[in-house]
């Protein structure tokens, strides 16, 4: 017979070939990752990783700990919690992201996506370049806009309002970097709602019409219930990327007498500034692990959209 | 020119699926090869195995008498026109059909002469400036087309080739195609999933079912003996009427009609032997009076199939209620809903299969070239 | 129309009016200041003049730091694109167990530490590798933050482009690095068009990475030398704050209308940061 001539199926070459769609193979395809990962590893799992040691050591720039660090276990963490200046800082962070992301930019985020559909092009251009320009400008610029917009003397806003010589930035630090921060991030909300109302079916939104339902209806019944895992996606990482947000330090500096020392800044003015690097280390520490929770729950509900 | 050797071909995934499960099969030189089979069958598999896209895990194969199993897909001198065509979109249709010339290193005005000459023989002349996107579906196949009978391989490789065309510019495709190989004369393997396509353009296919080859033939062949149930009910735009039955001496018991054994089967069939009653709708024919070798019936539905109309028959009996054997009618000659009807069929066209492994009966012996069952080999 | 709808419509123009005038305000005086022969605080139409853009040339720093600007953004730029189009491309097309996994962890990684909440161990690391005050430390920094979410989008943009084109050079004896080149490159432009000036405006626009990192004016981006500007002692000048803003800001909305005309604005979630 034919076939006795024919090796057996398991003499057949066994080959390392390459197996994906270019002929890569395991070892380029490895080169082509590892740079990356190095870089990565370097300059982003490193530090995360080494500031679990660090939080625990005096560790200072200059001066005896500097040369030899010393081991002081939980006392920075201790510090932290019963340091009223980190507490106050914490708290104003918690306004901070509540008043400015939470609160200030999702709602207009969504005012402006609901508006927006309705009116003339040109009035929606006008309007939307405006959002835009607030968000891609750099934060040193639009951080002195925001001093000369609110400057005590001659600022805009004294001579609209007719508040002469009211100085905003000294009497209501937090207000002014909330309403700052609120102006400067709308757009992502913007443009997420209004990606998430283009998803809504128009025919459900008609038949809601059709059996009579009224505006805030339709919006409770129809709308909401499509754009749910939006909101939820925007509200994360807006208060993830406010929570960060170390602009406000351009404006006020933390001032006047920290009443606006949001935690990034405290962290800056200890650690940089006064060079208490493991202090400084311990409330980045909790600063990561802020985040840490924040992106956790935001990765969860990317993956499960995916799936 | 070259024939293509498959032996002992095996592809086995991690984890253990078999998607090839040690193939044999020879595609003659100048061939024009169809390898069909449901979705899952291991056709494409097999293909891609050719073209080298996939490190087989055991066997060898040939092309033109070259162990090609270690060899790179580029050191194969074949060609593939993949489902989606894969034109590079940045490129003119000009530049995509000289690729393959380019990369041989030929030189840019003689490639390009090459690829102009192509593009005039598959009426692509007028679009050799244009990029894939603004293309039609058709004039896509054909500059996919083109780019493989640019470098003049040794096999052509069409995985679903009309399969992302719409129906009627399908028909239209597939004589094209036909023709094409024809005049070129290069040993061709094509995957498709389409009986009907299969059957219209190949010398010769293979169905294949979990990895094997179920049977191989000229498509008249296994169009009139299928050599197994799932070839029968796979083969034909009308499926097949696949009915139990039983072997009763000379006769034959099938949905409550007795009839006579074919001769040839007799001595295959042991008495009492449960079995297969195969009949294609097509050589059925339908009588509004009783016949001795009918099966009775009442007429279902009616399905009007341009020429002719399509009639199920619900025929009582069976252990599981009603069963329905459907027939074939000629043009104005369809029964009234509701009426009875006797489906006979042209003895010479019955088929039986093993109820147990659903086997062709007989089949154990069509090497040897004996026609089991009258006239079924013509 | 109704009484009542008549109302309700002006009051929502009124409402996006308010709007408006809102989001319009600030920027209104970076339109409008740098060509004003003497520029106040106060928003309001100009005695034209280009003499503010003039006086940016006798500022030793304002070009200067535009200068370090671009080095900064063209560096990371070509360390993103570059590392992150041969990782995704890798990650894409080969098999390799947990790669899921892996990009989830990257991504979720580099939104956790963020140049604010890791500046005081990226400092250290930075003072430990003696690369204070160096721009190739920043340019590293940078990108090492940005990686992550530039390979997740690239290789989406990879995992769009079917393999059948690779495959197909393939079959015609196309060689790997030959398929990268002619094939794979080409038709993942866009994505790396995309990427490449993402990054750009992300560190043009970066202000603490090199705040920190850096100590001598002369290689402080413009980030950082506006800031110098309108924060130290005596009276600001106007002028000069007015126009080095515009200057510095242009770039990033031309890439930005750019980016918007050439491939429409693609939604990836948080491609800002």
């Amino acid at each position: 017979m034919a076939l006795t001539t024919s090796p057996p199926a398991d003499l057949a070459p066994a080959r390392e070939a390459a197996t994906d769609a270019a002929g890569l193979g395991r070892v380029r395809a490895s080169a082509f990752v590892v740079p990356a990962l190095v870089l990565i590893a370097i300059f982003l799992v490193y530090p995360a990783l080494w500031t679990l040691y660090l939080g625990l050591t005096n560790y200072r720039l200059t001066g005896i700990a500097a040369a030899r660090p010393q081991f002081v276990g939980l006392d920075n963490y201790v510090r932290a919690l019963r340091d009223p200046e980190f507490l106050n800082s914490l708290w104003l962070t918690l306004l901070y992201v509540i008043g400015s992301a939470v609160i200030g930019q999702s709602i207009l985020g969504f005012v402006l996506a609901a508006t927006l559909r309705t009116v003339p092009r040109v009035v929606r251009g006008v309007v939307e370049a405006f959002v835009m320009l607030a968000w891609i400008l750099p934060s040193s610029v639009v951080a002195f806009l925001w001093i000369a917009l609110l400057d005590r003397d001659s600022g805009t806003v004294n001579a609209l309002l007719g508040t002469p010589g009211m100085a905003w930035l000294l009497e209501y630090p937090m207000l002014s970097i909330i309403v700052f921060n609120t102006w400067r991030g709308t757009a992502f909300s913007m443009l997420l709602f209004s990606a998430a109302l283009n998803a809504v079916p128009p025919s459900q939104l008609e038949t809601a019409r059709m059996v009579g339902a009224s505006g805030w209806q339709q919006l409770r019944d129809v709308v909401f219930p499509h754009i749910r895992g939006h909101v939820l996606t925007n509200l994360l990482l807006i208060s993830l990327w406010t929570f960060n947000d170390f602009a406000p330090y351009l404006i006020t500096a933390g001032g006047p007498d920290n009443r606006s020392e949001i935690l990034p800044v405290f962290v800056y003015e200890s650690a940089i500034f006064d060079g208490q690097l493991g202090f400084g280390t311990a409330i980045s520490l909790l600063m990561l692990l802020i985040n840490l929770v924040l992106a956790v729950v935001y990765l969860r509900l990317l993956r499960e959209r995916r799936s | 020119m070259a024939d293509i050797e498959l032996r002992r071909l095996v592809k086995e995934y991690p984890g253990g699926v078999r998607a090839v499960d040690g193939l044999d099969l020879t595609i003659a030189d100048g061939e024009f090869f169809a390898l069909l089979g449901p979705s899952g069958c291991g056709k494409t598999t097999l293909l891609r195995s050719i073209a080298g896209l996939e490190t087989v895990t055991g066997g060898h194969i040939l092309i033109g008498g070259r162990d090609v199993t270690g060899l790179a897909p580029g050191a194969r001198d074949i060609a593939m026109v993949f489902q989606d065509y894969a034109l590079f979109p940045h490129m003119t249709v000009r530049d995509n059909i000289a690729y393959p010339l380019r990369i041989r290193k030929m030189g840019r005005p003689e490639r390009h002469a090459k690829a102009e000459e192509t593009a005039e023989g598959l009426s692509l002349g007028g679009l050799l400036d244009r990029r894939p996107g603004q293309l039609s579906g058709g004039q896509q196949q054909r500059a996919a087309l083109a780019r493989a009978v640019a470098c003049h391989p040794k096999v052509f490789l069409f995985d679903e080739p009309l399969s992302n065309l719409d129906a009627r510019l399908r028909l239209e495709a597939r004589t094209f195609l036909k023709r094409l190989q024809r005049d070129l004369g290069v040993t061709t393997v094509f995957v498709t999933h389409d009986q009907a396509e299969a059957l219209a353009m190949s010398d010769r296919m293979a169905v294949m079912d979990a990895g094997r080859i179920r049977q191989i033939g000229t498509p008249t062949e296994v169009f009139q003996r299928p050599a197994s149930t799932f070839v029968a009910s796979f083969i034909g735009s009308t499926p097949m009427n696949l009915l139990d039955a039983v072997a009763d001496r000379d006769t034959l018991r099938v949905a409550g009609t007795t009839l006579p054994l074919p001769a040839a089967a007799g001595p295959h069939v042991r008495d009492g032997e449960k079995l297969v009653f195969a009949a294609r709708p097509e050589y059925m024919t339908l009588h509004r009076e009783a016949e001795p070798t009918g099966i009775e019936g009442v007429v279902a539905i009616v399905e009007n199939m341009g020429v002719g109309s399509l009639v199920s028959l619900e025929v009582p009996g069976g252990a599981d209620g009603a069963r329905i054997v459907q027939v074939t009618v000629p043009e104005g000659q369809e029964p009234e809903i509701g009426s009875r009807g006797w489906a006979v069929a042209a003895p010479e066209r019955v088929l039986l299969y093993r109820h147990d492994d659903g086997e062709l009966v007989g089949s154990e012996r069509a090497g040897a070239g004996e026609p089991v069952l009258a006239g079924a080999g013509d | 129309m109704s009484p009542r709808e008549l109302v309700g419509r002006v009051g929502f123009y009124v409402l996006i009016a308010v709007i408006t005038a809102f989001m319009a305000l600030p920027v209104l005086w970076l339109l409008l200041a740098p060509f004003d022969r003497t520029p106040t605080l106060t928003t309001s139409l100009p005695e034209w003049t280009w003499q503010n853009f003039a006086g940016l040339l006798d500022n030793p720093y304002a070009l200067a730091s535009l200068g370090n600007s671009v080095l900064l953004a063209l560096g990371s730029m070509v360390v993103v694109t570059v590392l992150g189009a041969l990782a995704a491309y890798a990650l894409s097309r080969v098999r390799i167990p947990g790669r899921d996994g892996l990009l989830y962890a990257l991504l979720l990684l580099s939104s956790i530490v963020t140049g604010t909440a890791a500046m005081v161990p990226i400092f250290l690391l930075m003072f430990e590798l003696n690369l204070i005050d160096s721009q190739l430390g920043v340019v590293l920094v940078l990108s090492g933050g940005l990686l992550p979410a530039a390979i997740f989008i690239l290789k989406d943009f990879m995992d769009a482009t079917p393999r059948s084109y690779e495959e197909s050079a393939r079959v015609f004896g196309a060689g790997p690095l030959q398929i990268l080149r002619d094939i794979v490159l080409p038709v993942v432009r866009p994505g790396i068009a995309t990427i490449a000036v993402w990054t750009v405006v992300n560190v043009w626009g970066n202000f603490l990475t090199p705040f920190i990192l850096l100590r001598s004016p002369d290689k402080s981006p413009a980030a950082v030398v506006l800031y110098t500007f309108y924060t130290e002692g005596g009276q600001a000048d106007l002028g000069l704050i007015s126009a080095f803003s515009l200057l510095y800001s242009i770039p990033v909305v031309a890439m930005y209308v750019f980016v918007n005309r050439r491939y429409g604005f693609r939604f990836h979630g948080g491609i800002k940061r």
